[in-house]
C-alpha cells in the first residue's frame, strides 16, 4: 500500500521523509512506514546537539511487534526533537506528516537534500517493492 | 505455503494483514493492535484459533491414559470440566501446556499448540499406556470470543444456558445453527467462550458472531492482540516463558502439577525433588522504570552481570507500562526485587511487581 505521499517532502528508501524548513530539515517516518509497523509505542531519540550521519541510524521506533532503525536522511546536528512522541508514540500513527514528526536538524550539507527521492520517484520505490 | 485455517478468506476480507505463525497463515492484526486489545478488554474480540491441534483419547480406560500423561487431574474433574495441564518430560520440562477436556471418563479431548501437534500427537502416542491417541485437529475449527460482552453475545445465539457454563467448564450444542463445543476458556485474561465446530461451519458462525455482536462493538483481533493480552495476565506462551529446559516449577506452575495424584505423571519425581529443595530460578513479572519496552530474548543483569532473560514483554495496552516477563535467580525473585534488562546495549532499571500485570476491579 503506498498510503499518502505528500509533494512537498523528500523520501529515503528506508521510509523517512524530509522537510527543508529555511536552514533546517524536519524529518519523520512515512504513512507506509507507520503502516507496515502498526501501532507505534515507543520512540527512541537522539539527544539535542548529536551529530547525525545520512544513511546512519539516528534512533529507534518500536511497534507492538516490532523493533525498528530509524536513519537519517542527511548529515548535520540535531537541533530538536519531538519530546511529545515520549508521553504519545502513537501520534507517529495519527499525524506522520505533521505532529509525528521525530526531529530537526541543521544539515551540514544542504546539497544532500537533492539525492533523496522526490514523492514521485518514493512512489515508484513503494509500488515496486 | 503456509496452511491455512477454513477462515483464512474472511481474514483477508477483512483486511486482516497475514504473516507466518509456526507455519499458519495468520491475520496479525485487521486495524490496529492496540485497538482490538481493548475491545477484547472493554467490548468483545473473535479469534481464529483453528490452527490449534485437538487430540482425543476414546474408549475404555480413555481417562486413565490421558490422565497420566498429563500433570493435572482430569479424575477429579467431573465430565463437562476442562483443566490447564502441562506434558512435560522426565526433566520437568515442559513438552506443551494444554486444556484437557473430560467429556466422559471414556472421552478426553487435549487441546494443544499448534506449533506443538506434531511432536505433542508423537509423544503421547509413544507414552499413552492403552488407548492410542488420534489427532482429530483436522476435524476441529475454533473461534474464541473473549471480553466483558461475549458471554451475552453467545448467549443470544444458543439455546443452551450459559449461566451453568462456569470457568472451565463447558457444554456442546448450537451457536447460530452450527453445533460446538462451547467452553468457558480462553487466553485473554476476559470472560467468554471458545467454540469447537466442524471446519466447514466456521465461516458460518464467525459472519454470524462478527454480525450479532454489532451490537456489543465486536472486532475480529489478530495474534498482536491476543499476545498483549495473554502478557498483561502473565499466561505462558510456549516456546518464550515455557519450554524444555525450565521445570514447571520454576515457571511458576506447581499449581497445574498434582505431584500426589495416583498414577503420577511424568516428571513428576524430578518436581517434587525441586519442591523439597527449592528452584534456583523462576519466571517472574517485571515493570520498567527506565525508558523501553522489553522483549523477547533480551538479557537480564544484575550489577552488570547477566544472571536471565526476557521471555516475553510489550508496552501492555490496558496497563499502559512497558512490562516484561523472564527468569531470574530466585533471590532476584521477590516483589520489589530490581534488575536491569539491557537494551540495545544499555541497562535499563526494572522491578519485579505482583502478576498478573492487570488488576481487575
Amino acid at each position: 500500500m503506498a498510503g499518502n505521499i505528500p509533494q512537498n517532502l523528500k523520501y529515503t528508501k528506508e521510509h523517512e521523509w524530509a522537510r527543508s524548513e529555511g536552514n533546517r530539515v524536519v524529518v519523520g517516518v512515512t504513512q507506509h512506514a507507520v503502516e507496515a509497523l502498526g501501532d507505534v509505542v515507543f520512540v527512541e531519540l537522539p539527544k539535542v546537539g548529536a551529530t547525525v550521519t545520512s544513511g546512519k541510524q539516528f534512533g529507534v521506533i518500536e511497534s507492538t511487534k516490532a523493533v525498528s532503525e530509524l536513519y537519517s536522511p542527511l548529515s548535520g546536528k540535531v537541533v530538536k526533537v519531538n519530546d511529545a512522541l515520549s508521553n504519545d508514540p502513537q501520534t507517529i500513527n495519527s499525524d506522520p506528516y505533521g505532529a509525528g514528526w521525530i526531529i530537526e536538524l541543521e544539515p551540514s550539507d544542504t546539497k544532500e537534500l537533492a539525492s533523496l527521492m522526490d514523492a514521485s520517484a518514493y512512489g515508484d520505490l513503494l509500488k515496486n517493492s | 505455503m503456509s496452511r491455512r485455517t477454513p477462515l483464512n478468506e474472511a481474514h483477508r476480507r477483512l483486511g486482516g494483514r497475514m504473516v507466518d505463525f509456526v507455519g499458519w497463515d495468520m491475520p496479525v492484526q485487521y486495524t490496529s493492535v492496540i485497538a482490538e486489545h481493548e475491545a477484547v478488554r472493554n467490548a468483545v474480540g473473535l479469534f481464529d484459533v483453528s490452527h490449534m491441534g485437538e487430540i482425543e483419547f476414546s474408549g475404555p480406560g480413555a481417562l486413565e491414559t490421558a490422565n497420566k500423561l498429563i500433570t493435572n487431574d482430569l479424575s477429579k474433574c467431573a465430565d463437562g470440566q476442562a483443566v490447564y495441564a502441562g506434558l512435560l518430560n522426565e526433566q520437568g520440562g515442559f513438552v506443551d501446556d494444554v486444556v484437557a477436556y473430560r467429556f466422559s471418563a471414556e472421552r478426553i479431548l487435549i487441546v494443544v499448540n499448534a506449533s506443538n501437534k506434531d511432536k505433542d500427537f508423537a509423544w503421547m502416542k509413544a507414552h499413552a499406556q492403552g488407548v492410542k491417541p488420534v489427532d482429530r485437529s483436522d476435524d476441529y475449527a475454533q473461534i474464541a470470543v473473549q471480553g466483558p460482552k461475549a458471554v451475552g453475545l453467545v448467549q443470544r445465539m444458543t439455546p443452551a444456558d450459559l449461566s451453568k457454563v462456569s470457568t472451565y467448564r463447558f457444554t456442546e450444542g448450537p451457536v447460530a445453527g452450527v453445533q460446538c463445543i462451547i467452553s468457558r476458556t480462553g487466553y485473554t485474561g476476559e470472560d467468554g467462550f471458545e467454540l469447537y465446530c466442524a471446519p466447514g461451519d466456521a465461516e458460518k458462525l464467525w459472519e454470524a458472531l462478527l454480525e450479532e455482536g454489532q451490537q456489543d462493538g465486536v472486532k475480529p483481533c489478530g495474534l498482536g492482540a491476543r499476545d498483549s493480552l495473554r502478557t498483561e495476565m502473565k499466561y505462558a506462551l510456549y516456546g518464550n516463558d515455557i519450554d524444555d529446559h525450565h521445570t514447571a516449577l520454576e515457571a511458576g506452575l506447581g499449581w497445574i502439577c498434582k505431584l500426589d495424584k495416583a498414577g503420577g505423571f511424568i516428571g513428576r519425581d524430578v518436581l517434587a525433588k525441586q519442591k523439597a529443595e527449592g528452584v534456583k530460578r523462576k519466571l517472574v513479572g517485571f515493570e520498567l522504570t527506565g525508558s523501553g519496552i522489553p522483549r523477547h530474548g533480551y538479557p537480564i543483569l544484575k550489577d552488570g552481570q547477566r544472571v536471565g532473560e526476557v521471555t516475553s514483554g510489550t508496552m501492555g495496552p490496558s496497563v499502559k507500562k512497558p512490562i516484561g516477563i523472564g527468569y531470574v535467580p530466585t533471590e532476584l525473585a521477590a516483589e520489589g526485587s530490581t534488575f536491569d534488562v539491557e537494551i540495545r546495549g544499555r541497562p535499563v532499571s526494572a522491578v519485579v511487581v505482583k502478576t498478573p500485570f492487570l488488576k481487575k476491579s
